[in-house]
């Protein structure tokens, strides 16, 4: 479906961008008749100066530092928007699990039982070393299904929200503009409940600064991460939030599943968030069935010899 | 409107930062790692979008045939961290653009770096061809 052209009203000029006020993540395709253009050659560009990351209201993104010297952690609060940075290894975890990449070192192999590795060989991850081509993987989210619980910590984490309520925490992400409730009210987790694709959280402090989490009732249906590591009904992933100082949380992720899994094994370890602006607007990334279906008609069918030339 | 801002491009921060060798997020079973092309022509379509920025150009060959290539960067939260906005091509700009190219030879790549019209670069969040690097993701069976 080809949607209408549009033609933006503002223009580059050297050295000076003119603010968005808004700007939509839905596609603004532009189309034109062919025209000529040769060469191979590239040119030596000029020097240019450093640009501002920014939302689309121009306000600056802060960059994950890892100073010391922020002021302390206030108590029983991890609230704030959060940015983990643009670190592919620790957050965007293209080869899964950053603690666990799936990059084929013996090391970064899950401890998976004999029914855990059948269930391995059943998913066709488009990254890892057992990647495929984009056509043919059965990744549940690239066909626009839920990451749910723990995928969404391990797969394209980026900036998120947290507010607290005296009985909850909720946590508000990016990727796949989703949200999730933490119970912290002293309840315990359901006992056999019905399957959900983030499956049923409660949490607790630890101490002053650290908040845990414990999350069950995952549907099976998820993937743990993006190379397809396997989970069953029993996963029990626990979180920890901890307020390391005033502008920085650090979360670490454990996947408990004894049915795929031998023992527990860490598979986000201490990844450190950002403290922004309270101003800061987060931007949206929808798994759009309509955008995927543009993506695989011009990209993702003719690289992987899908569209039938 | 909410002021302006100074947004320039960074030579080379795609190459300088990026800590590991890996990609974007679609994996790179269909490309061919070990290579870059580049191609001159003119911007005919645009997509500012999820899953990741389209952009297609006319390119004449050698042969004076007019070869439509169709690129991909990242998705757009990524692309604005290293300096593109939607307003970064438009309809008719020539442009130069270096990608890994598919491994099938069809003129589909992933960017790796593309020069505006004014000379200025932006870069891809792909590193380069490295010699004799090992291949990533390579697909298993």
């Amino acid at each position: 479906m080809e949607r209408v052209p549009t033609m933006p009203k503002r223009f580059v000029t050297p050295g000076v961008v003119l603010a968005l006020l808004i700007v939509s993540p839905l596609a603004r395709p532009q189309t034109a008749p062919p025209q000529s253009g040769a060469a191979k050659e590239q040119k030596a560009a000029p020097a240019a100066p450093a640009f501002v990351d920014a939302d689309d209201w121009g306000h600056p993104i802060t960059a994950v530092s890892t100073d010391h010297k922020a002021a302390p952690a206030p108590r029983h609060d991890i609230s704030g928007i959060w940015d983990p940075g643009m670190d592919a290894t620790h957050v965007i975890g293209t080869q899964g699990a950053s603690a666990m990449p799936d990059d084929g070192k013996p090391e970064h192999q899950p401890p998976y039982t004999p029914l855990g590795r059948e269930a391995l060989n059943r998913t066709k991850p488009s990254n890892g070393v057992r990647s495929v081509l984009p056509a043919d993987t059965n990744d549940p989210v690239v066909y626009c299904d839920p990451q749910g619980m723990p995928r969404e910590d391990l797969y394209e984490l980026r900036t998120t929200q947290i507010l607290q309520t005296p009985q909850s925490v909720a946590l508000l992400y990016q990727f796949g503009k989703v949200w999730r409730v933490v119970w912290a009210d002293g309840r315990g987790l359901p006992k056999d409940p019905e399957p959900r694709w983030f499956g049923y959280s409660v949490g607790k402090w630890e101490d002053d600064y650290t908040f845990v989490v414990q999350t069950s009732g995952i549907d099976e249906r998820t993937w743990v991460d993006r190379a397809g590591r396997p989970h069953s009904g029993d996963l029990r992933v626990e979180e920890r939030f901890h307020r390391v100082d005033r502008d920085h949380l650090e979360l670490t992720v454990t996947i408990n599943d004894p049915k795929m899994y031998t023992k527990p094994w860490v598979a986000l370890d201490k990844v450190r968030f950002q403290l922004q602006t309270r101003d800061y607007d987060v931007r949206e990334m929808i798994c759009s069935p309509t955008d995927f279906a543009e993506y695989n008609k011009l990209i993702g069918n003719p690289a992987s010899n899908k569209d039938g030339r | 409107m909410k002021g302006k801002l100074l947004i320039s491009v960074v030579l080379g921060i795609g190459f300088s930062i990026v800590s590991l060798p890996l990609f974007a997020h679609h994996g790179n079973a269909a490309y061919d790692t070990a290579k870059s092309i580049t191609v001159k022509g003119t911007v005919t379509r645009w997509v500012w979008s999820n899953p990741h920025c389209i952009l297609q150009l006319d390119v004449t060959d050698d042969q004076g045939q007019v070869v439509q290539w169709i690129t991909e960067t990242e998705n757009p939260t990524s692309m604005t961290h290293y300096g593109w906005t939607m307003q970064s091509l438009k309809l008719g700009d020539q442009v130069t653009v270096t990608v890994i190219p598919v491994k099938n030879g069809r003129p589909v790549g992933r960017i790796i770096e593309v020069v505006l019209p004014n000379g200025q670069k932006l870069a891809g969040r792909v590193l380069p061809p490295v010699e004799s690097s090992k291949p990533e993701d390579s697909p298993k069976q």
